[in-house]
């Protein structure tokens, strides 16, 4: 397909007025609803995507600091949230149940709806097409479909909060028997079918844009954007979507023979129980089966969530430190590594569930390795920051940030990642330190490396850069004052998804840790709505981008107009000459070179 | 009315922090981009650095500060081979986090952008990349080996002198079951559990339940130096038996029974005068989500001598004798449930 053949093909499929044509004149006004609801404009999808995420981001967060004061303050009250949560903070006091719920809900919200919807779903869809040179994505009604079945999948997880018997409340990994019996807990009821129903609409979404967004990369790149002068951002992306294509089908099946352990008395998972005064007449099943299946897409999960933070952190770091990503063709392929690998170490996880201990070995093995693809990344990212001549905004402290996030986190992974080390700190608070750093808070922040770069492509405006530099220091400070001390904690054999820990004596002494730990999370957490006041006043009422590349970037996003029409480039689609990090001297005083000036002559492509 | 007024004062941060932010705005516009650029991009560079100190500083203080709240020496063999591997781990992640994290944040303040500074182009080194693959790999290499060689011990076979003891979670404690004079404990079946008297669903037709004895405080008596071996189970839901003091976990699934073995090597009472807290006691955490009390789920480990143990367990009652206290102490004769079970051919076996 010709770039004539694709951009008329995009016009057709979207009504868009074309310049080919028209020149933009005659272009009738889209209704509202096309325009903002059932867009197919990918910069379109990706603006609901990234709304959604914010919105649920926050639900998750409040989340956070309710469990937290529980935690921190067990004897106190808080009627602030029997404002919020009724019955179940009766007296301001958290029930059992209910912390269980909110710890829950938020593994959930901040996993699947806020860093793989919110933070795949508004990358993917905005860079992939700008930055490869499509008109938009291979399939905009698929992609349209895609958002859509997010959020019936939305409706249906905010819904179940609002249950007599409460959401999911089994953990985020709803392990069975304990999420299969209603009999076991009372998030397990309606609650926990209104979850599995959400989910399987999650995995739906999922799969209708990771297709979506492979094809497009495979199939619509402009003329000259070979594979190899693709950004790392949509290397990134892509290996993010074959992740999901290729795991989240295994999750579905695992929740579909939950959905029949539940209500279709089948014995997948459920065998020989005895629970509310009664034997079970389930036998055979395997509890460990569901982990399995939850965890073959439960590890790559972890990468659909830091692989697109990892693809933009490369490209901020390289433009503002005015110097090409160091590496390139090893970045590359240390991110084939780390997706081949992905698939590999799901077991990692079950290393103490009574899984075979040679079974093990060879996941202790696996699990390792990837530290190697990791370690290229840092280094690589090190070498991108030496000798360049960084400018410091938000985008650039916060890709900063991610790779500082990304070594604090990614080490603690190496003592889990040994069953020896493993077989103590197994659910305790090293784990939560662990993964909350790296694929929570180094993954947001390169989420948000990408927003403050690409907000003045997304909006035609910039963002505010004070409370940029407020939102990253007191996040990045807070961060590690958070999760640094439970590294202790877990070390100290503290557990996990306790509700309070005064009974308990080798761990009531970290209670005033707890409370310290509690008090800095609220921080944090109101320093966040910093960013969210940003982002929308700076919709409306931010400084005006007044250049098509604010940035002096390279790639092709910034050779759009300021505000693009649907179908991004008003004329023929640019043609590309070289990879996307010729930061040098172009002859004329400038730093970078776009990648679609044609090579001088002489110069040697890289 | 105080709720008002708080949401008002927050709000009132939040429009002042707002308008900073956007004063800021108007004041670099007023006094030239240029200038102000640079100089901004001074100070965040310093302020960078001042993390850098900042998280050095914290890093210690905190050291500091869990000095004496950490686990006491490892009360098991394997413990002590867990504490040395975790410190070899922690030696080589400590060097690899303090070098890169000082690169990161020193190149950020050194390069940061000056009038004058030109990027110097460096896109590729093989030599470079080699370099900074094979260290990685060498050092993996390394702990890979150490600690699956730790990973074969502690989960190898269970010495034959081995104590066997069974332990069985429960929504929210632990039942304990010790196989009584024959060292041997008997069969159960799920479907012969009834909490008023058969607990462990124990099938009275095998005479090796006959003298097993139940602990429904979840205590577990352990002698020192003596290696014990748990059969793991669980009745309803996964839960998972953490030891923290002896370094070790593993999950009881309900169907399935898992196993672990150790060797406590100090007794409770040492243990009190090493931690210098008369109250210490070894706990059993439950570490798998197992409910609304999973937080309670505690279980206690009293180790002791072997003259302790076995004047404990003499006073010690059968598990059959408490839950049928008219019954004769003859084993009955099998009940017809019992062949009903028997063609399902699912009871559950335990060596």
């Amino acid at each position: 397909m010709n770039n004539a053949e694709i951009a008329i093909e995009a016009a057709n499929v979207a009504h868009a007025g074309h310049a080919e044509h028209d020149h933009g004149h005659e272009h009738h006004e889209q209704h509202f609803i096309t325009k903002y609801i059932f867009s197919q404009d990918h910069k379109m999808i990706s603006k609901q995507f990234i709304v959604t995420g914010i919105i649920w981001a926050i639900i998750g967060a409040l989340m956070s600091v309710f469990f937290r004061l529980q935690l921190g303050f067990p004897d106190s009250t808080f009627p602030i949230m029997e404002k919020f949560l009724g019955e179940w903070a009766k007296g301001g006091k958290l029930s059992p149940e209910f912390y269980y719920a909110l710890v829950t809900m938020h593994g959930t919200i901040l996993v699947f709806f806020v860093l793989t919807a919110g933070l795949s779903g508004t990358f993917a869809n905005l860079l992939i097409p700008l930055q490869i040179g499509a008109r938009d994505m291979a399939s905009p009604f698929m992609n349209m479909l895609s958002y859509w079945f997010f959020f019936a999948s939305s409706i249906f997880m905010f819904v179940s909060l609002f249950v007599e018997t409460g959401p999911a409340s089994g953990g985020w990994t709803t392990y069975p028997p304990l999420s299969a019996l209603k009999e076991a807990s009372m998030g397990s009821g309606l609650g926990m079918d209104l979850w599995l129903i959400s989910m399987a609409l999650f995995v739906v979404s999922s799969l209708l844009g990771g297709l979506n967004y492979i094809s497009t990369i495979l199939n619509m790149r402009t003329k000259g954007m070979t594979m190899t002068r693709m950004p790392l951002t949509i290397w990134a992306l892509l290996f993010t979507a074959v992740l999901g294509v290729l795991s989240f089908p295994v999750l579905l099946s695992g929740f579909v023979l939950l959905i029949f352990d539940r209500n279709f008395g089948t014995s997948f998972y459920l065998s020989e129980i005895f629970i509310g005064g009664k034997a079970l007449p389930h036998i055979g099943g395997s509890a460990i089966l569901y982990q399995h299946l939850f965890w073959f897409l439960g590890h790559p999960e972890v990468y659909i969530i830091m692989l697109p933070g990892m693809g933009m952190a490369s490209e901020v770091l390289s433009t503002h430190s005015r110097k090409p990503i160091f590496g390139y063709f090893a970045m590359i392929i240390s991110l084939i590594g780390i997706t081949f690998l992905a698939f590999l170490v799901w077991a990692h996880h079950m290393f103490v569930t009574g899984m075979s201990p040679f079974l093990g070995s060879i996941f202790v093995l696996l699990t390792l390795l990837i530290a190697i693809p990791s370690a290229v990344k840092v280094f690589n990212w090190l070498t991108t920051l030496w000798r360049g001549n960084i400018r410091f905004n938000p985008p650039m402290l916060f890709a900063i940030g991610f790779v500082s996030l990304f070594i604090s986190g990614g080490l603690t992974g190496i003592f889990l990642g040994n069953s020896a080390i493993d077989i103590h700190l197994h659910d305790t608070y090293f784990v939560i330190a662990h993964f909350h750093i790296v694929m929570g808070v180094s993954a947001f922040f390169g989420m948000f490396a990408g927003i403050y770069h690409w907000f003045p492509k997304m909006f035609g405006r910039m963002m505010n850069n004070t409370l940029g530099y407020i939102h990253f220091f007191v996040t990045l400070t807070g961060a590690y004052l958070i999760f640094w001390p439970m590294h202790y904690e877990g070390i100290a054999g503290m557990p996990r998804r306790y509700y309070d820990i005064s009974a308990w004596e080798s761990f009531k002494h970290f209670q005033e840790i707890n409370a310290f730990i509690s008090v800095i999370a609220t921080i944090v957490f109101f320093a966040q709505l910093v960013f969210v006041i940003n982002f929308f006043a700076s919709m409306f009422r931010g400084r005006k981008v007044t250049s098509m590349n604010p940035w002096q970037a390279t790639t092709l996003e910034w050779t759009t107009p300021i505000n693009p029409e649907h179908g991004n480039w008003p004329g023929e689609i640019p043609e590309v000459y070289r990879w996307p990090y010729d930061y040098k001297d172009d002859g004329n005083g400038n730093d970078f070179i776009m990648q679609t000036v044609p090579l001088r002559p002489g110069e040697e492509s890289h | 009315m105080s709720g008002f007024i708080s949401i008002l004062l927050v709000s009132l941060v939040f429009v002042i922090i707002y308008q900073i932010g956007k004063a800021s705005e108007y004041a670099a516009a007023m006094k030239g981009a240029e200038t102000v650029k640079y100089k901004t991009n001074r100070v965040l560079a310093w302020l960078l650095v001042g993390f850098y100190v900042v998280m050095l500083y914290g890093i210690w203080k905190c050291n500091a500060y869990f000095q004496g709240m950490m686990l006491p020496v490892a009360a098991s063999e394997n413990g002590g081979k867990f504490d040395s591997m975790f410190m070899i781990t922690l030696v080589v992640t400590g060097i690899v986090f303090f070098l890169t994290q000082t690169l990161l944040f020193w190149f950020a303040y050194r390069y940061q952008t000056t009038e004058t500074r030109k990027s110097h182009y460096f896109a590729h080194s093989n030599k470079l990349e080699l370099v900074w693959t094979t260290i990685p790999a060498i050092v993996m290499a390394v702990l890979v080996a150490v600690g699956l060689k730790n990973w074969a011990t502690f989960t190898s076979a269970a010495p034959a002198d081995a104590t066997v003891v069974e332990i069985v979670g429960k929504q929210f404690n632990w039942l304990v079951r010790y196989p009584g004079k024959d060292k041997e404990i008997g069969k159960r079946d799920f479907r012969k559990i009834n909490d008023a008297n058969n607990v462990l669903g124990l099938d009275w037709s095998d005479p090796h339940n006959n003298d097993d004895i139940i602990s429904q405080k979840g205590e577990l008596h352990l002698v020192v130096n003596k290696p014990v071996k748990l059969l793991i189970g669980s009745r309803d839901v996964i839960h998972d038996v953490g030891l923290p003091h002896f370094r070790l976990k593993m999950d009881a699934v309900p169907g399935i029974t898992t196993t672990m073995w150790f060797k406590p090597t100090v007794t409770t009472e040492e243990m009190k005068k090493i931690t210098n807290n008369p109250n210490f006691v070894y706990e059993i955490s439950c570490d798998q989500m197992c409910g609304k009390g999973h937080y309670s789920m505690r279980g206690t480990i009293i180790v002791e001598t072997q003259e302790q143990y076995d004047k404990w367990m003499s006073e010690q009652q059968t598990y059959y004798a408490e839950a049928n206290p008219a019954a004769a102490p003859a084993a009955p004769a099998a009940p017809k449930a019992d062949e009903k079970a028997d063609t399902n051919k699912k009871a559950v076996t335990m060596k």
